[in-house]
């Protein structure tokens, strides 16, 4: 479990793929023309992805495949950090379709194939902070979402971004049944600058490859510099909104999760700190230790003046 | 002669089922005792092995915190269903009790010892700060605080010591252990789900199963003294 050499997990390592995968027939060229490009195997690797680096990643040791793709959370397919990459199996991610509308111009129904086409793809390594206090460092693979929300012409009277997850019961375990944690579509929301940030990218891919279901394939949102539960995966629809869209957790519990959720140490959620925060992987299995948490998740320097003026105590 | 071969099989049925019932000799009690501590450990050693061998996942000390947590709630519960399964014709299993409160203390101090040393690595401003304001732990580390003189007094010399009557009375603080374990689980998950809702759903039923008794015996009582 030792994770302190920064050149693990380059794609020259990337292990054989898992069964679900090899199902897949996707073939993306979305990088042509980048000097940086990484030459990824032809027709037999059909789920890699080749993308160009980016100066917004991060250099810090990424978290093993092996833990970010069977340890986290996606309530559609399990509230347990192992049910996601147990029950996704079954999960069809293609032929997909994404829809962009609401106070637009010109609403637009975008195939995968037009998303991975929006923009030249990148990789960008970032860090992810969970709202339950541990992290990961990932090296995602995708397009900045402005470059998809360009596509459409939104209205002077829309501030907000509302993003859906799709509703997939057959295929998605966690959707059906007795107890069903949170409402469905899982929905989340932006405000318009937030959504328009650089850093903000529609994912497709991680660690070279498209996305393994039980991470949110064939599409989700990352906002590095939110709590986890922010980034919305699976999407199926994004609609401009002139009110603050509702949010699934915010929905469930108000007190807990406000609209913002952005990484703060100085604001505790109700029921554990968020001073601290166990990077997985890091140390060796059961002496894991705590590092302080940044602010913003490290990317104050970048986000912070979206924030200027605004009490992030009230705004939480 | 078909027919005695139909009755001795029954016979011999019964009398299994009648050997649960009767008491067990008495040099074999101490062997089963003995037996019941030490398959109860095996699950949290075995936890602590996979720990130490890299096996329980990417978060391993929040896994290893939670197998013991459970473990001890479910020792718990085995201890609050002793009773009823007696009063309603099963084994009684009273002897086993002790050992049974035992484990359940056992996980309990296993589990809160991961959370200080493992998870908070002993800082003790963090811990003391999580114990007053996050209410789950505060109510954990309450059900934690009731078992410890429950164990102190888990032996015959303290029993003597502090007199049966004042013994059953303190013990009765099992209940409120058991109640805030149960809700301890469920507060700590983020949203409802199926395991901390059937941990909640068993004690509540012991509990209250006890509660309708003491109603039902004190109302019988005050019948016949009125009559």
């Amino acid at each position: 479990m030792v994770t302190d050499n920064p050149d693990r997990l380059r794609y020259a390592d990337v292990t054989p793929r898992s069964v679900y995968l090899s199902r897949r027939e996707l073939m993306i060229s979305g990088a042509s023309g980048l000097a940086a490009a990484v030459a990824m195997p032809g027709r037999a690797g059909a789920a890699g992805l080749s993308a160009a680096a980016s100066s917004f990643s991060t250099s810090e040791p990424q978290t093993r495949k092996q833990d970010a793709t069977t340890y986290n959370n996606f309530y559609e397919f399990g509230t347990d950090k192992a049910d996601p990459s147990r029950n996704s199996g079954s999960f069809k991610p293609t032929p997909w379709t994404l829809e962009i509308g609401g106070l637009v111009a010109k609403p637009v129904t975008l195939s995968l194939d037009d998303v991975m086409k929006a923009a030249a793809l990148e990789e960008r390594i970032y860090r992810l902070r969970c709202v339950e206090a541990w992290s990961m460092v990932i090296p995602w693979i995708g397009i900045p979402l402005s470059a998809l929300l360009a596509k459409v012409e939104p209205l002077g009277s829309a501030k907000y971004v509302a993003l859906e997850t799709i509703v997939r019961p057959s295929e998605m375990p966690g959707q059906k049944g007795l107890f069903q944690p949170l409402p469905w579509p899982y929905v989340e929301g932006l405000r318009i600058d937030e959504a328009r940030h650089p850093l903000t990218i529609m994912a497709l891919g991680m660690y070279g490859e498209v996305l393994p279901n039980q991470n949110g394939a064939p599409m989700r949102l990352v906002v590095p510099w939110k709590y986890g539960f922010k980034s919305i995966k699976s999407i199926v629809k994004i609609s401009f909104t002139e009110m603050p869209p509702p949010t699934s957790w915010n929905i469930s519990a108000p007190r807990e999760y406000g609209f913002y959720s952005n990484v703060n140490p100085e604001i505790d959620h109700p029921r554990w700190s968020q001073a601290t925060e166990r990077r997985i992987g890091e140390g060796s299995g059961l002496t894991a230790k705590r590092r302080p948490t940044l602010m913003f998740n490290g990317y104050a320097e970048q986000v912070a003046s979206l924030y200027s003026g605004m009490d992030l105590k009230a705004n939480y | 002669m078909a027919r005695s071969t139909s009755n001795s099989t029954a016979t011999s049925a019964s009398g299994l089922v009648a050997a649960l019932y009767r008491p067990l000799p008495s040099h074999v009690r101490p062997v089963v005792k003995a037996l019941v501590y030490g398959l109860g450990v095996v699950p949290g050693f075995y936890a602590l092995y996979l720990g130490l061998t890299d096996q329980l996942g990417a978060d391993p000390v929040k896994t290893l915190e939670r197998i013991l947590g459970l473990w001890s709630l479910r020792f718990l519960v085995i201890g609050l269903a002793i009773t009823p399964l007696r009063r309603f014709g099963g084994p009684n299993l009273v002897r086993y009790r002790r050992a049974i409160g035992l484990l359940a203390f056992f996980y309990a101090v296993a589990h809160v010892t991961v959370y200080v040393w493992l998870d908070q690595a002993l800082m003790f401003e963090p811990i003391v700060k999580d114990i007053i304001k996050r209410p789950f732990i505060t109510v954990g580390m309450l059900a934690f605080l009731i078992l410890v003189p429950l164990a102190i007094t888990s032996n015959n010399a303290m029993i003597k010591r502090v007199g049966g009557a004042v013994w059953q009375k303190l013990h009765k603080l099992v209940y409120v252990a058991c109640a805030a374990a149960a809700l301890h689980f469920t507060m700590l998950i983020k949203s409802w789900s199926f395991e901390p809702a059937l941990y909640a759903a068993l004690v509540v039923a012991l509990l209250g199963w006890r509660a309708v008794d003491a109603f039902n015996k004190r109302r019988a009582r005050g019948a016949s003294s009125t009559f």
